[in-house]
């Protein structure tokens, strides 16, 4: 398939995005509270983190190459593809953030996996 | 973060706005590119002619301010809701965005794909069923 391009862009820019964004934000650290000028604070120290702009650039990816396959296919069939980003999450979790993933988790990663590839093989 | 209080009603009301506004989003973005047409890359002009559509399109922007309502319901929701308990809700997100497309746009949907988007689903209430915070150091 020519266009598993675009839904590699979605899962991997778009979990690489967040991972990033996370990261940035564990470096940033907790808003102290929901106060406007706090959270503030934290918006503008989030923006001096360089994880934070790559971040941002890979979701900006990610949401482009949705709207790239929107273009082509089914809205029910790209969202529903687009799960594949807990496999990803799963992965880049321990990989990244070297973050333990409990068996449960896996199971659900599993089901994601294997719903996914239902909908590929169920694909009009 | 571990009392077992109910979840108050406000609770469900943002659950509910985050599992229609989400998928909502994504089918009016996917009405919008389905009258723009296929995204030609190459050459630029076409690039830029398809990016004009693009920010020109009622459908993009209303599904563009409908998926920030949805991240502003499941940022709000999770400021006092426990994730384990939101995330399994929203999996229902998945079938929605299917029904919609199936309502809405006309899509023609195949039971293998709706069992597909059924496990995902189910699959999706596992993850979230699961502690978010995992890792042993802060």
């Amino acid at each position: 398939m020519p266009h598993i391009i675009l839904f590699t862009l979605i899962v991997v820019a778009g979990t690489g995005g967040e991972l990033c964004v996370s990261r940035a934000m564990k470096v940033v650290g907790e808003a102290p509270s929901l106060r406007p000028t706090d959270v503030a604070k934290v918006v503008l120290r989030a923006l001096r983190v360089p994880w934070m702009w790559l971040g941002g650039g890979m979701m900006a990816v990610a949401f482009f190459a949705l709207l790239g396959a929107l273009s082509i296919y089914d809205v029910s069939f790209v969202v529903p593809v687009t799960a594949l980003s807990y496999v990803a999450g799963a992965f880049g979790g321990v990989v990244f953030l070297r973050e333990h993933v409990s068996h449960q988790r896996w199971l659900g990663v599993a089901l994601v996996a294997i719903g996914v590839a239902l909908v590929f093989l169920g694909k009009n | 973060m571990t009392t077992q209080k109910p979840p108050h009603l406000k609770t469900y009301l943002l659950i509910g706005v985050m599992i229609i506004a989400g998928p909502l989003g994504n089918v009016l973005l996917g009405k919008g590119m389905k009258h723009i047409g296929q995204l030609a890359i190459w050459p630029p002009l076409q690039l830029l002619h398809a990016g004009l559509n693009i920010l020109t399109s009622v459908s993009i922007w209303s599904g563009i301010a409908s998926l920030i309502t949805f991240f502003v319901a499941y940022m709000l929701v999770l400021s006092w809701a426990d994730y384990s308990f939101v995330q399994p809700a929203s999996s229902l997100a998945y079938g929605i965005v299917a029904l919609l497309g199936y309502l809405v746009l006309g899509e023609r949907v195949s039971p293998l794909r709706w069992t597909g988007i059924a496990v995902i689903c189910l699959g999706v209430f596992v993850v979230g069923r699961t502690n978010p915070r995992t890792t042993a150091q802060v």
